[in-house]
Order: C-alpha cells, then structure tokens, then sequence
C-alpha cells in the first residue's frame, strides 16, 4: 500500500508557481526526477507508489512515456525559461527498468529537448537486478544513462525470500558487473538490514557480497538502510499478527556498525548517514541536490518537486495523474516553505552529510547544543572548532536525536 | 393546602422531620421519587429517575453524592388520623462510606429515620454504620425493607435479621417498592405516626442548624437550615454565632422541591436562607443561625469538621492551568467542606496543590469535576494517608506528602486506622479472615446477624483498605461482603519511606510511605512500570528504589542506540520535517528529572490510580 500524501494547500490548476519562487531556479542545481510507478511484484515491506496491474485505467506502461512528456510541458509552462540546463536526473520507482530502454530514452530525450542537459550531467536509473540484461544496459548506456542503482537489498537467500525478493542471491553483482561492462560510469547496490531472522553473518556476506563487486571494479557505491516496517505494509501486517518480530534497534544500531567498519576497511567512505562512496565522484549528485537545497521538478504520479522553496507532489494514483494532467496540474498539494521551515530542513538535511552544517547558520542555543553534543560525543570536536557540525559514527546512529537539539 | 400548613406557620405539631438512610443503592433516591409523586409536588410529567440527584456526576454515576432535603404536604389516608394534614421535611442521603458524613449532618435536622433494607441483599455494612449513627443521634426508626417487586426479594427472611437487629416484630417492618410505589402510601401515614414532631421552643430566640450550606452562581451562598427555635422572618438581621458576623436576609423559603420563598421559617421548620455573602465559609456547615434582635444565649452543638482521609498532589498538565486549578478549587471547596488542599511544588510535576479526600471516591468525583466543569487537564498523584512521624531530637512531624517524610533519625511513625466492619455471607468468612490479615488486620469481634450473615470487626490500617481492599473484598466473596470503616486513631507501625531514582535523582511523585514488609514489592513494581514507560535516552539510565541509601530493586532502561531514519530521498523531506516538528512539540511536554527525558504520559501513566502504590496480591 503507498503511503499517504503529506496535507498541504492546494496547487493552482495552471500548476503555476509564485514570482518569488522563480527568482533564481536552479541556483543550487536543476534536476529532474522521474517516477516510474510500475513493479512485477509487490514486496512486502515496500510502500513506495507503485502498482503491479499492467494496465490501469487510462494509463498502461506503454502509454506511459507519453504522460511523462506531457508533464514536462507543463514544466516547461510553468517555469518558463527560468530552469537552467540539468544537472542531474533521476528515475526512481517502483521499477523504471520495467519499461523498455526506448521508452526511458525517449523521456531523457524530452527532458534534454526540454530543458537541456549539462554536458556532464548526472543520469540514473533504479533497476532490480532481475530487471536487466547486458543488452538492456547497453540500450540505457546508449541512450545517455551514466550511473545505475541496483535493488541488491542482500546477498542470502533467506532474507531476500522474507522481503519477497525475486532475484537470486549472487544476481544484483552480476548485474552489477553488466552495467560496469556497458559502460556505466556509476553503479550503486542499495541494500537492507535489520530484516527479521538476518543474522550478524548473514549481513556480513551481503557486504562481502558488495566488497567483492567493489573489488572488481563494477560497484563504486552502496547505499544501506535498516528495514523500516512502513504502516499498511504487508510486513507490517505479518509483524502486528506476531508472525514475524519488530526488527529491533540494538540490531539496527550492530548492523550499521559493521557496515561502516567493513565498507570503510574496503575503502569507501560515507558522505550521508546511509550512503558510501568509492570516491567523491561516485557520489551520487542527485541525492546530493535534494540534501542540499538545490531545485527539481518531480514527474509522474505521486513525484514530489522542490522549486524556490515551494514543494509539491502530484496525485498518486497513474489513472487520477493521467486525468488531471489532461486539463492542467496534476500537483496534488503544496507548501510555501516559511523561512523557519526552510531553516529546519536546512538542518535536518545538511547535519546528515559527512560536510556537515555550518554552524553559523545556528542560533546560540543551537551551537551551545553542538558544544554539547561534542561531550556526548555526538559531533566531531575538530569539526566543530572549524565551524561545522559534523556527526559522529555514534552520532550518525542518533542523528535524529541530534538535529532536535541543534534546533532546540 | 390548609393555611396552618404554611411556611412559617406551620404547628410544630404537624410537621415530622426524617431522612432515609441505607446501604449504597439499596432506594433511598428512588423511595424519594416515589413520595415527591404522592404528596404531589412533583407532577407525573416533570418527573425522572432520582430526582433528587441533580448533578451530572450523580446522574452519570448514578449515586447520591449530596443530601437533599425536601418539604412535602401529606394527607393521612388510613387509620385514626385519617384526613389529618402534615408537613414533611425529607431527606435523602449517600449511601457511599466516603460522604457519611453527609449523612451525619442529615441526621442531625431530624427525628426520626427510616431504615431502608434491600429485600434482595438484606443488611449490609453501611446498613449497620447509618443505623448506629441514627440511634448515636436518638432518631426513632422505621424499618423499610424496599425492592419488594424483585423475584430475588426475601422480606421474611430480611424482615427477620431487622427485627433482630433493632428490635420488635419481623412484621413491623414496613415493605415497599420504590419502584412500583407498593407500600409507599402506608409508609407515609406511618411517618406520621410513628416519628415526634420537632420539639422546640417556639417562644424562643431563633436558633437555626445550619446543615448544609451550598454556592450558587446565579443566588450566591444558599443555607440549608433547620429551626430548633423560634423563627424567623424576612426581615430579619441573622447572626452567626460563631463568629458573630451579621448578615442581611435577603431571601428565606422552603424546597418543595424547587426553592419557594416564605414570609418565615417557624420552630422545626427545614428551610433556606440567602443572605448576601459570596463565600460559604462565612455561612459554616454546623454553625447557628440566630437573629441580631432577638440574639439567642446558647449555639446549638454543631458538628466537627470532617477529616480528610486520604491526600493526593493535584498537577495541572499544562503548568500555565496553576491558577486556573486554584480558582477551580476555590469554588468546588464552597461547596465541599470535606476538601481541603494547599499549594505544593513537585520537582517532577511543577506547582500543583496537595488535596485532603474524604477517600478514593470523593477524590475521583473532585478529579473528575476539576477537568470537567473546568475543563482542566490534571495529573493526580499516588494518593496516600496521613503519617504522623517523630525523629529522636523528639521533634514531630505531620506528613501529608511522602516527599516531605522528615529526614532525621525517625524514633517512630504512626499510621491512622480504622475500625471496619465486614458483613458477609457465612461461606465467606475465610476469605474475608484471609484479606483482612494479610493487610495488617486485627479482629476484633465476630457476631452473627443471622443463622448465615456474620459481621467481623477489624481494625486494619487505613492506608490498607483505601486502595484495592473493596475490589479484592468484593471478587473473594462474589460480590456478597459489605464494608464500612470508621476512624479509630493511629498505631505505631513499621513504616519506611520508598524512593525512586531515575538516573540517581529522586522523583517525588513516586515517593511512598509503605510497611517495611511490602517496601520491596512496590519498590519493583513501581521500577518495572517505569522502565517500560520511560522511552530510551541516549545514556543507560538506571531506575532504583531506594528506603534511605539502601537500593531495594533496580531496573535499567539501556542507552538508545539508534535514532535516525534511514531514508531520506526528495519525496521523504516534507514528511520528515513534519514528523521533526511535531517531536519538538513532543519535546515541549517532556518533563526533565535531571538529564531525563520523562513524558508527561508516563507519569500520568506509572501514577494512574487503579494500580498505584498497590501492594502485592499475596
Ligand atoms: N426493582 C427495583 N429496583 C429498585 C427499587 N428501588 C431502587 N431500585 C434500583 O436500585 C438502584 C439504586 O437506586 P437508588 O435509588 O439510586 O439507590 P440509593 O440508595 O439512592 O443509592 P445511593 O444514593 O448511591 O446510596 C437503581 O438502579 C434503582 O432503579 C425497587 O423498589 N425495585
Ligand atoms: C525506490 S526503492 C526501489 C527500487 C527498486 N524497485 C528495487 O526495489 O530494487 C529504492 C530502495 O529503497 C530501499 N527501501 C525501500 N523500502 C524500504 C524499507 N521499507 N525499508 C528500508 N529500505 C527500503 C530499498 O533498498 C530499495 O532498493
Ligand atoms: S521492486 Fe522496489 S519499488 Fe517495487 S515493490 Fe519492491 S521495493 Fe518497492
Ligand atoms: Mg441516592
């Protein structure tokens, strides 16, 4: 089941947005993300928006490109020449690889013609590792796709069978070494801890697993996140019925720990609280644009956009996108960020980073906060005398806790 | 209505003043609907269950909290005073053992009392504690048995124990339904009968009872009086004897039921008085009422103040309500001589006031009537009895508040008891024996009432039946005992002061006074409940109870080790913000102790009444 949209106010039906937020678009970085809302199979702790139908009412995945393109007109309507060339796209699901490589192609295509593309510009896809070929790859390399993010979640059997994985074990490093073989310049493996009955040495192997494909020079990044039992999932289900147990967070805390002592042993370092990187160039730029403040436009169902401070997110459901699309702006809701809220997720965000904050952008009580998140050892004291909170490795395990108190 | 039959000028002859006294729910409101229905100053179509049980909390409870007096014109219909004409004064009174004090004061405006027996449950514990107050009072009694209409009822039977209990016939009790009005009539000219007309002077200088006396927003003070005296007349200067305060008459009458002005109130007469002041205090439940110009020598004997039994620390949750919680007790206190509170501070829980209960029910209707009518939201400490504490310097101290147990050497503590009287069904007693022992109970009699109902007297200490003691008296005898308990002093006793550390600073809301052989089970209890209702902080934070500087049970909450949210992509950044702002709201209604983090929910939890300091289920 996705999850529910955020209460906002209402998106005008033109889709336009306030003078002040076109002041300086892309002042921080342009990108494009695009939503691609179809899966083969549902897993069971996943509630991103995404359906498993082929054919929905007034939408099915071939026609699918088309809404795309037609929303990118209206991008092209409503920012009206303020958005500079791209520097990053993202295509996220669900599935994108589910669609053809023409079909992804012709997006990137529309949104080059759009907007156009830096000459460096960043451009991933999610895949699962099943979803993919050494052809289809090569189709996505061709069509200008430079970095690849594979759903590898683990390396063992048991635990992808509990997420309702359907790839085998040893399939997202081969993939892996597809991708790098076509020519990608970036390939990341995101995967999963903390899933009920992964033991210490299972998840060890899963980083093993991901070593071994850094080793070999296919992956240059990985992405790792504890299992969040998401409400209204399958897995939620199973674990209120006491069928399987609430995944705990000693376990999370342990499996975090090894991650960052293995994946650092092997090299790679973190640049955000739950992403790793081979180098500063293996850093996924995209990501970095949403952490950054930076501005993008969100298309397709349920995509979330973040222009000039104004954030907005389009109706979840392909048919209901498909409809309003037809006549306007299929935004569903929208908040005009207060310069405290700007400030809040300037924090929230940015303490995240291995750049960490500047602590000048911190009231006293805030940097009185950090002074002492220092002595709970929560921040790194050099960092701090330098002007910048920086977390901790028991920091970045608390970095919620952290951010509180940074905003008092 | 006969002119001689007026307020005020009413022969003494004519008017019989009673109230109804009984077991908790055994139909003394009922009985009252049934006779406001006869006399006819109730019409059939204004008429509801309980009339007389006007607040909502009595309606929604369904129990009488306060007394209600009630004048209603009766015509004789049988036997030789057959057409002859009176005034009834009537009172309905609680049933509860928590305001018997209510009843005390009721009983005190009559003479005479009509005993009424559930024919379906026969004589229980507070059917024996009114009875003995009524005859302490020299009432004369009538025996009702009521509920007559139910398949269960057993009026011989219960007419039998009557009889026994009181003396004379089992066939001059009387019996009624107040539910279908059978015998009501009869009982009426009885009253009549039976019961003396008041006694006094009429010649005198006015003495007036004052026994009740209530606050109205819309009439200011109202006194409830009862003429012993004299009378006296609208225009009237009155004095208060105790204090020889005077007051302008503004208003006098009669509640018939609703309040009816009158020219005056003559001797043996059940009235009111509105006399200009705002604060009842001036107007004082006992105190007599006489006239500035015709001032009588002698007060009426009064009645003493009853004493709380229990104290509770009453928090506002939101600290900014303080003042509105002290207006709101102002008030409820005008009408309510039983509660009594001061202001106190709680490093845990901020400014809130210690409050004296007449006990656990009385506490709950205060509680419940603060966030209710006042629209407060409060926190109730663990409620606790009175220790009286003397240290060897052979100073003394009175604590109300476990915190405040003094710190010194203690030479001994004393703890208040109660002489509680048990009536059960023979097959119970065992269990009643085992209750009452394993609470720190001494017997002191045993008698039978009846070939199978026995009443065990105890003397058990009061901080030992407050809590749980009803509840596990009720589920051991299913349902059959009866308890009622009196004050009967202090004792000495084995009493330690328990303390609960969170992270080596004592929490004074969790502080209690329990005896030393059950300081280790609350001890645990209290440690176990906190540590599942105090969410993880970013250190180990141990949970100890400690009796001085001895830990008697420790419990740990470990150190939180993860709080971060993994993802965090473009579309989770509203979502995460919103949940960020709201943990700060959240935060807003944490308390700190020391450097923990202590939700407002769990201290409202860990102090919830129903499982508080309990002590173990042997
Ligand atoms: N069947 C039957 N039920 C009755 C009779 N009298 C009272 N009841 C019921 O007994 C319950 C208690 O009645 P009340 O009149 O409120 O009793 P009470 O003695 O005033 O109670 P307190 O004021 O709380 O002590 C109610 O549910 C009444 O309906 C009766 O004569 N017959
Ligand atoms: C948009 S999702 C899905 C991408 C792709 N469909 C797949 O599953 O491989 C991207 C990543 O989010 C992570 N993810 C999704 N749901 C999660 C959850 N409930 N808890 C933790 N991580 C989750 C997974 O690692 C997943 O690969
Ligand atoms: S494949 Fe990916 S997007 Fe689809 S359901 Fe599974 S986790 Fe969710
Ligand atoms: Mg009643």
């Amino acid at each position: 089941m996705p999850s529910a949209l955020p209460d906002g106010e209402a998106v005008p039906s033109d889709g336009a947005l306030p003078d002040t937020a076109l002041t300086s678009v892309g002042a921080h970085g342009f990108g494009v993300y695009v939503h691609v809302p179809f899966c083969a199979s549902r897993c069971g702790y996943c509630d991103f928006n995404t359906y498993t139908a082929t054919e929905l009412p007034g939408v099915d995945r071939s026609s699918y490109p088309d809404l795309v393109v037609a929303e990118l007109a209206l991008a092209a309507r409503v920012l009206g020449g303020t958005a500079p060339p791209v520097r990053t796209v993202f295509f996220g699901g669900g599935t994108p690889t589910l669609l053809p490589p023409d079909d992804l192609a012709r997006i990137l295509d529309g949104i080059a013609d759009t907007f156009g593309l830096e000459p460096d510009a960043e451009v991933t896809t999610e895949a699962n590792p099943e979803s993919v070929s050494p052809a289809s790859l090569r189709a996505l390399r061709r069509a200008g796709f430079t970095r690849i993010s594979l759903g590898m979640q683990s390396a063992v059997g048991h635990v992808l069978a509990l997420l309702d994985r359907k790839h085998t074990p040893g399939r997202a490093t081969v993939a892996a070494a597809e991708a790098a073989e076509a020519g990608f310049d970036h390939v990341n493996l995101d995967l999963i801890y903390g899933t009920p009955g992964e033991s210490a040495d299972d998840w060890a192997a899963s980083l093993d697993t991901v070593l071994g494909s850094v080793a070999a020079g296919a992956a240059d990044h990985v992405s790792a996140y504890s299992l969040i039992v998401e409400d209204g999932t399958r897995l939620a289900g199973r674990i209120r019925r006491g069928e399987l147990p609430m995944p705990s967070d000693d376990t999370a805390a342990d499996r975090y720990l090894a991650a960052e002592e293995r994946l650092t042993a092997a090299g790679l370092s973190w640049y955000e609280v739950s992403n790793w990187a081979a180098d500063e160039a293996a850093r996924c730029r995209h990501n970095l644009l949403y952490w950054s403040g930076g501005d993008w436009w969100g298309l397709g169902p349920g995509a979330h956009s973040h222009v000039g401070g104004v954030r907005w997110w389009n109706v979840k459901h392909p048919s209901r996108y498909a409809e309003r699309l037809a006549t306007g702006s299929p935004g569903a809701g929208r908040e005009i960020l207060t310069a405290d809220e700007r400030h809040t997720e300037d924090v929230l965000l940015r303490t995240r980073l291995s750049s960490g904050l500047p602590l000048d952008v911190l009231d006293d009580a805030g940097r009185a906060s950090a002074d002492r998140a220092v002595l709970a050892g929560l921040l790194d004291p050099t960092a701090v005398a330098a002007g910048r909170a920086v977390l901790t490795l028991r920091g970045r395990l608390l970095a919620d806790a952290v951010v509180r108190d940074l905003l008092g | 209505m006969p002119a001689q039959l007026d307020p005020g000028a009413t022969d003494p002859q004519r008017i019989r003043n009673f109230c109804i006294i009984a077991h908790i729910d055994h139909g003394k409101s009922t009985l009252a609907d049934r006779m406001l229905q006869l006399t006819g100053v109730v019409e059939e179509r204004q008429m509801r269950a309980q009339y007389l049980d006007r607040m909502d909390i009595e309606r929604e409870r369904g129990i009488t909290i306060k007394s209600q007096a009630v004048r209603l014109p009766w015509t004789v219909r049988e036997g030789d005073l057959a057409g002859e004409s009176y005034v009834l004064n009537m009172i309905d009174t609680p049933g509860h053992v928590d305001f018997s004090y209510e009843v005390s004061r009721s009983l005190a405006a009559c003479e005479g009392a009509i005993l009424l027996v559930d024919a379906a449950q026969g004589i229980e514990a507070q059917t024996l504690a009114n009875l003995y107050l009524a005859l302490e009072n020299d009432l004369h009694i009538i025996p009702v048995l009521n509920k007559i209409d139910l398949p269960a009822a057993q009026p011989d039977k219960y007419a039998e124990e009557l009889a026994h209990l009181i003396g004379g016939k089992p066939e001059e009790c009387l019996r009624v339904s107040g539910k279908t009005g059978s015998g009501v009539a009869e009982l009426l000219d009885e009253i009549v009968r039976q019961f003396q007309p008041p006694s006094g002077d009429p010649a005198a200088p006015p003495r007036a009872l004052i026994f009740d006396s209530v606050y109205d927003i819309y009439r200011g003070v109202v006194t409830y009086v009862r003429m012993m005296d004299g009378r006296i007349e609208a225009r009237d200067r009155l004095t208060m004897m105790s204090t020889g305060a005077t007051h302008e008459l503004l208003e006098l009458g009669v509640i018939s039921p609703e309040p009816t002005k009158s020219p005056a109130l003559g001797v043996g007469e059940v009235g009111y008085l509105i006399t200009g002041v705002k604060d009842v205090r001036q107007s004082k439940v006992g105190d007599t009422v006489t006239a500035l110009h015709r001032p009588a020598d002698e007060p009426l004997g009064g009645y003493s103040d009853p004493k709380p039994m229990v104290y509770s620390g009453l928090y506002p949750i939101d600290g900014s309500d303080y003042p509105d919680l002290r207006d709101a007790l102002d008030k409820l206190k005008l009408n309510d001589a039983a509660l009594v509170y001061e202001p106190e501070t709680s490093a845990a829980l901020g400014f809130g006031f210690r409050c004296g209960f007449l006990g656990l029910l009385h506490l709950e209707i205060i509680r419940e009537r603060l966030e209710r009518e006042f629209n407060l939201d409060l926190i109730s400490t663990a409620p606790n009895v009175v220790y009286r504490v003397e240290l060897e310097d052979n100073t003394e101290h009175v604590v109300t508040n476990p915190s405040e147990y003094p710190t010194g050497k203690v030479a001994s503590v004393y703890e208040p008891v109660v002489r509680a009287t048990v009536l059960t069904p023979n097959d119970f007693v065992g269990a009643v024996m085992e209750i009452c022992q394993s609470r720190r109970g001494k017997l002191l009699g045993m008698d039978y009432l009846s070939a199978d109902r026995v009443e065990l007297r105890y003397t058990l200490p009061l901080a030992e039946i407050i809590f749980d003691f009803f509840d596990q008296l009720k589920s051991r005898t299913r349902g059959y005992a009866s308890l009622d308990y009196e004050p009967s002093g202090e004792q000495a006793a084995d009493l330690v002061k328990v303390d609960i550390l969170l992270h080596g600073e004592p929490v004074d809301a969790f502080s209690a006074i329990v005896h030393k052989d059950k300081a280790y089970a609350y001890g645990v209890q209290l440690t176990t409940k906190l540590r599942k209702l105090i969410p993880r902080q970013q250190f180990e934070v141990p949970i100890q109870a400690a009796i001085g500087t001895k830990i008697i049970a420790r419990e740990n909450i470990r150190a939180m080790r993860k709080d971060v949210l993994a993802k965090c992509y473009g579309g989770d950044i509203t979502r995460k913000r919103k949940l960020l702002e709201k943990q700060k709201e959240g935060k807003k209604r944490m308390k700190m102790v020391g450097r923990v983090e202590v939700p407002q929910e769990a201290f409202i939890a860990a102090l919830s009444t129903s499982d508080a300091p309990e002590q173990p289920k042997k």
